[in-house]
């Protein structure tokens, strides 16, 4: 039996005929749309590679059955540069080194997007940490990945003290 | 994974026709479902998603003070509800110390009470296992069971119940709301869980059809709000399962205890109320003394189903710190690492 959905991905609304119900956003992403950025790591909710923002939040896009998603509204990687202007997150992670072989990087800055939305972290490294846990780095880049949080989560403020002001 | 059909009620009586029969389950945010159907250790014919059902995602606190959450409501939007994470602040740490942020998203309230064990031995279908496949044995009595039960555990299966939030909400006396078959029925959130006996493969008293709908914390669980911890000991400080944890609220007054409420989480394949020992504290002073003699209490029928004897002094050193630390007070803030023993800085604001 197929199954009609439609999502926003990356503020564009996509239509999709699903004949079969496994398929997972993961997937869906990768396969349907090549959005190749969002990758599949352990493809069981234990690496955090998968991250993408669903409806404003962050979760692992490799637990989510695309077909229950019906009118949610995603975004990817692929969704947070302004043309050539890269995301003040994506930024910060080339400028502290935070990463090495780049393969965990797509969710990081996701996960990063994220969490300052979700505003439980601050600027205290301790809750960064805390709060990036459900993202894995085999190579190791944490303190790179802690700093660039850090640094982007300041420059964030600073841009929001001055719309505000 | 095995192919499935797929449905969405629009109602919950559709959901419960539709998940009566015979190899069907709910779908909610699939953060424990799905993992389970990719290594072939769940394998539904068919998935009745409840996920986009009406009235099952709001947190109301009612007339007699109780608090209903609706059982679609996320971990994380439950955990940093202000109001609630003032009122119940053990059950927001037990909430915000499980899984990870991704996880908490997207991991329902109903989703967290019914998730699986996460017996190793339970998750590898090449091992025998009495909860996958009734009567194959139990692969982890003979194992690596150095995490596994030390109360209520049988012959058949010696595996653990994962959740941090059930602990404190069995603790307070939570209530589940659940529609069925024969309509609406409540139970005590202690009675959902089953210890396994001679069928591990029943893990509660759910019969088919039967969908969580809410859990309902009692007007006298906000009493307990100025002294209540949730601790809990795991092989990382973030992002694991508990090894031990404890769930201690204590209603002092005149430097008495007025009432203690105690429940252990790892160490059963329930979350585990600890009343012998909620008996001993009652209307005594909070010393290191009367903490002792509850641990004592609390762990008097524990043994060891493997490796694991050090779990029931490490529950008995978890239990005294955990009332030791609600005796104190519960902290303005949260810790930086919820549920931690090893957080030394202050984190989000309870409220």
């Amino acid at each position: 039996m197929n199954h009609s959905i439609s999502l926003t991905v990356n503020g564009a609304r996509r239509d999709f005929v699903l004949d079969d119900p496994r398929v997972t956003l993961l997937d869906l992403l990768r396969e349907r749309l090549h959005l190749t950025g969002t990758k599949k790591g352990c493809d069981r909710g234990q690496c955090g590679a998968c991250t993408i923002l669903v409806d404003g939040k962050r979760i692992n896009s490799c637990l989510a059955l695309a077909i229950s998603h019906d009118g949610a509204d995603i975004l990817t990687i692929e969704g947070v540069a302004r043309g050539d202007q890269l995301h003040p997150v994506q930024a910060a992670f080339i400028a502290h080194d935070g990463f090495q072989c780049g393969f965990c990087t797509p969710g990081q800055v996701m996960s990063a997007i994220g969490m300052m939305r979700e505003g439980q972290a601050g600027n205290d490294p301790e809750r960064i940490r805390e709060c990036m846990s459900g993202n894995l780095c085999r190579c190791g880049a944490y303190a790179g990945i802690v700093d660039a949080v850090l640094d982007a989560q300041g420059r964030m403020d600073e841009s929001d003290q001055r719309r505000s002001a | 994974m095995k192919p499935f059909d797929y449905v969405r009620p629009a109602t919950v009586s559709d959901a419960v026709a539709a998940a009566a029969q015979s190899g069907a389950v709910y779908l909610a945010a699939g953060t424990n479902l799905l993992d389970l159907m990719k290594g072939g250790v769940s394998r539904p014919d068919r998935l009745v998603d409840v996920t986009h059902l009406d009235g099952l995602d709001g947190i109301e606190r009612l007339a007699d003070g109780s608090l209903r959450i609706g059982a679609l409501v996320s971990n994380a939007d439950l955990a940093h509800d202000a109001d609630f994470a003032r009122s119940y602040p053990a059950v927001a740490e037990a909430l915000l110390s499980g899984a990870s942020a991704q996880l908490r998203n997207a991991a329902t309230v109903g989703g967290n009470l019914l998730q699986r064990t996460r017996c190793a031995y339970f998750y590898d279908t090449a091992s025998r296992c009495n909860k996958r496949e009734a009567g194959s044995g139990c692969d982890a009595r003979g194992g690596e069971n150095r995490t596994h039960a030390v109360l209520g555990w049988s012959d058949s299966c010696i595996a653990t119940h994962p959740s941090d939030f059930c602990v404190p909400l069995v603790a307070l006396d939570a209530i589940v709301e659940i529609e069925g078959r024969g309509g609406r029925r409540e139970i005590a959130l202690d009675e959902l869980h089953r210890l396994p006996g001679d069928t591990p493969e029943r893990e509660s008293v759910l019969e088919p059809g039967d969908l969580i709908v809410a859990v309902r914390l009692p007007p006298a669980a906000r009493e307990f709000a100025p002294h209540a911890r949730y601790l809990k000991v795991r092989e990382r400080t973030s992002y694991a399962f508990a090894v031990v944890s404890a769930a201690a609220a204590l209603r002092i007054e005149n430097g008495k205890i007025a009432e203690a409420r105690l429940a252990l989480g790892g160490v059963a394949a329930k979350p585990w109320r600890a009343r012998a020992a909620e008996d001993v504290l009652k209307g005594v002073a909070p010393t290191a003394d009367a903490f002792q003699e509850a641990a004592w209490r609390a762990l008097t029928d524990a043994k060891p189903s493997g490796d694991n004897a050090f779990k029931i002094e490490l529950a008995r050193r978890i239990v005294v710190r955990a009332l030791t630390l609600a005796a104190a007070g519960t902290p303005a803030r949260l810790s930086a690492l919820p549920a931690s023993p090893f957080a030394s800085t202050s984190g989000a604001i309870h409220a």
